[in-house]
């Protein structure tokens, strides 16, 4: 870049610096993370069109085939499910489980942290406590404990993780927001005489939610491996609906004769998240600018 | 006679520290009148800008306001509800700051900066409040102000982002301008026309001036009369002319010859020794006295009160030769200088 930026007559210095801000607005990172992600996602939504195969239908007579095998591309598991639908379908599960569940821990966490760090005093004290009782915790351990005290299925799932997942974001924003109200633009907004909500809404969540969406990129890999995790110990998404996570522990059984059985599976998660990694790697870039 | 448009009375703020209490403000009182420029002068540290943030209720925690009272058109608005307070207080005043990048909200369009309290304070729809803006952008001297209404502050130079955030002081229709060394972030030349805004806007929208700023020959610019500010106290008063050329504070006089005058030669100019108060410790005796070449005993011994010194001047200085004296003692030292130099 700098031996582009060198090679310009000095004269063209402001179309350099629009050109770095387009550069900068959709950059390497962020393009070919939302190519990866969108690649997933149309995955998931156009499952019917790629597979013809049912993802729960049984075959005990055709069970552990290996990839390449005629009609089952990706082969199929110890059911005699075809991998490749289970794959397809088990996206629609992941992603949604995925994204939902940590959009709601999101939105309260940070609105509780914005709440925390402009208040202060004992409001930001007893928020506080809570963060750090709940972060005493190990994250698995409670959410594990949370499933299955409401039992198991994708609501609890959505529930557990919400009600564990908000610090990070409640913590993220409290941090952001510890520095930005202290920030003339915001004294500026109270000088002119605005109601409260407003210049927290309007005026200061812009300006600290920033890191929360970074967190919350690479928070939806972990919440997938959570997932994961809960199925491996029969809490997840309750069979037979296709996910990834299950997939993984039922080939784990194999894995020393059918290595494919848990490493395909495995592999998406894996590009998931690195999609996800991306998006946020672009989002820091962009933001910087 | 009509009262002052704002009228501070008795102002104490504090600042609670792990060792004990800051008193910051001891004791403020001032006046503006309805379209005056007022300026308020005094080093870092002598509580100038506290007193002017205490003013819209701005403090940085935790300092706070200990007692005091406010008086807007003659009324002490200090025993309102907390709401109505803050109400008649933003109404009257509004706020510019020094640093103009980070008194705008970096991710919000300067324009719909502008227009936002029109829109959410005083109900005007939303076309309404985009040409109340594009109006006091233009009112604040930006050429093009359609095209820059959709311009991030980034994209804004800092004499433009300086006019943007007075447009959105001049918005909420103040009818007093608070200003914190508005114009110390930019060089001089964009400094004067920002000046040449605020004195504008004195004449032709009858909006008064506060301003704060450690630097005499932007006050001088722009006010008519002056407050002169040390260790928390208000030292001197009086109008501007008066104050210049005739100060009857040492520490007046101090801070006037310690700028250079590119008309006169000087032989060198002043500096104060020493440093201000610990404000921490209570105060005993006049707080310049330490600094002060003249100090007497009486001086260390009972702080000065503020007394009428002259048509409409006040000063906590209980001389009246200060600037004689002062004058004298450093010809001397400059001609004992010159003889030892020959």
């Amino acid at each position: 870049m700098s031996a582009v930026t060198t090679a310009d007559p000095p004269a063209s210095a402001a179309a350099g610096a629009r050109r770095r801000r387009r550069r900068g607005r959709w950059n390497p990172p962020l393009i070919s993370g939302l190519v990866l992600f969108g690649l997933i996602v149309a995955c998931a939504l156009c499952a019917p069109l790629l597979t013809s195969q049912d993802p729960i239908k049984q075959n005990l007579a055709q069970a552990f085939l290996a990839p390449g095998a005629p009609g089952h591309p990706l082969g199929t598991d110890s059911f005699g499910r075809d991998v490749l639908a289970r794959m397809l379908y088990g996206a629609r599960t992941d992603l949604q489980v995925g994204v939902l569940a940590v959009v709601s821990p999101f939105l309260i966490g940070s609105l509780i942290g914005l709440v925390a760090g402009w208040f202060g005093g004992w409001i930001d004290a007893v928020i506080g406590r809570v963060v750090d009782v709940v972060i005493a915790f190990p994250f698995l351990v409670l959410v594990i404990a949370l499933v299955f005290a409401i039992g198991p299925g994708t609501t609890s799932i959505y529930v557990a993780i919400t009600l564990v997942g908000w610090v990070a974001y409640c913590r993220i924003v409290r941090g952001q927001m510890l520095v930005a109200k202290e920030q003339e633009y915001a004294m500026a907004a109270r000088a002119s005489g605005l109601p409260t909500w407003r210049i927290l809404l309007r005026h200061l969540l812009p300006n600290v939610v920033l890191q929360a969406v970074i967190f919350s990129m690479s928070d939806i890999v972990l919440t997938l491996l959570a997932i994961v995790t809960l199925g491996f110990l029969g809490l997840g998404v309750p069979p037979p609906t296709p996910d990834w996570g299950t997939m993984i522990q039922e080939g784990q059984q194999f894995i020393l004769t059918k290595w494919y059985m848990s490493t395909i599976p495995g592999l998406a998660v894996v590009i998931t998240g690195l999609a996800l990694a991306l998006i946020a790697d672009g989002i820091v870039e962009r933001a910087n600018q | 006679m009509t009262p002052p448009l704002l009228e501070v009375r008795d102002l104490h703020v504090d600042i609670p520290m792990p060792y004990g209490r800051l008193h910051a403000v001891r004791g403020v009182s001032l006046s503006v009148d309805i379209a005056e420029s007022v300026g308020l002068v005094g080093e870092s540290g002598s509580g100038k800008s506290l007193t002017l943030r205490a003013l819209l209720g701005l403090l940085p925690r935790p300092a706070r306001i200990v007692s005091g009272t406010i008086l807007i058109d003659g009324e002490d608005v200090t025993g309102l509800s907390a709401k109505q307070l803050k109400r008649r207080l933003t109404d009257t005043m509004s706020m510019i700051f020094q640093d103009s990048l980070t008194a705008l909200n970096p991710v919000m369009r300067v324009g719909d900066q502008i227009a936002e309290v029109p829109l959410r304070k005083l109900g005007k729809s939303r076309s309404e409040a985009k040409a109340i803006a594009v109006g006091l952008m233009r009112e604040v001297g930006i050429a093009d102000p359609e095209r820059r209404y959709q311009l991030y502050p980034h994209e804004l130079s800092g004499g433009m982002r300086q006019r943007i955030c007075i447009a959105i002081a001049l918005s909420t229709k103040p009818r007093l301008i608070l200003a914190d060394e508005p114009t110390t972030a930019l060089d001089v030349t964009i400094q004067a026309q920002v000046l040449g805004v605020l004195r504008q806007l004195k004449q032709e929208e009858q909006v008064g001036l506060l301003l704060v700023s450690h630097d005499l020959a932007v006050v001088s610019q722009t006010c008519s009369r002056l407050y002169v500010m040390y260790a928390g106290k208000v030292v001197e008063s009086g109008d501007l002319v008066d104050l210049v050329t005739a100060p009857r504070h040492p520490y007046t006089f101090s801070l006037l010859r310690s700028v250079p005058d590119p008309d006169k030669r000087v032989a060198r100019l002043l500096t104060i020794d020493g440093r201000p108060p610990d404000l921490t410790d209570p105060v005993t005796g006049c707080s310049f006295a330490p600094r002060c070449p003249f100090a007497e005993d009486a001086c260390r011994e009972a702080e000065p009160e503020l007394a009428p010194a002259g048509s409409a001047r006040l000063s906590a200085c209980r001389r009246v030769d200060t600037a004689q004296r002062w004058t004298a003692m450093v010809e001397q030292e400059v001609s004992q200088e010159a003889v030892s130099r020959q």
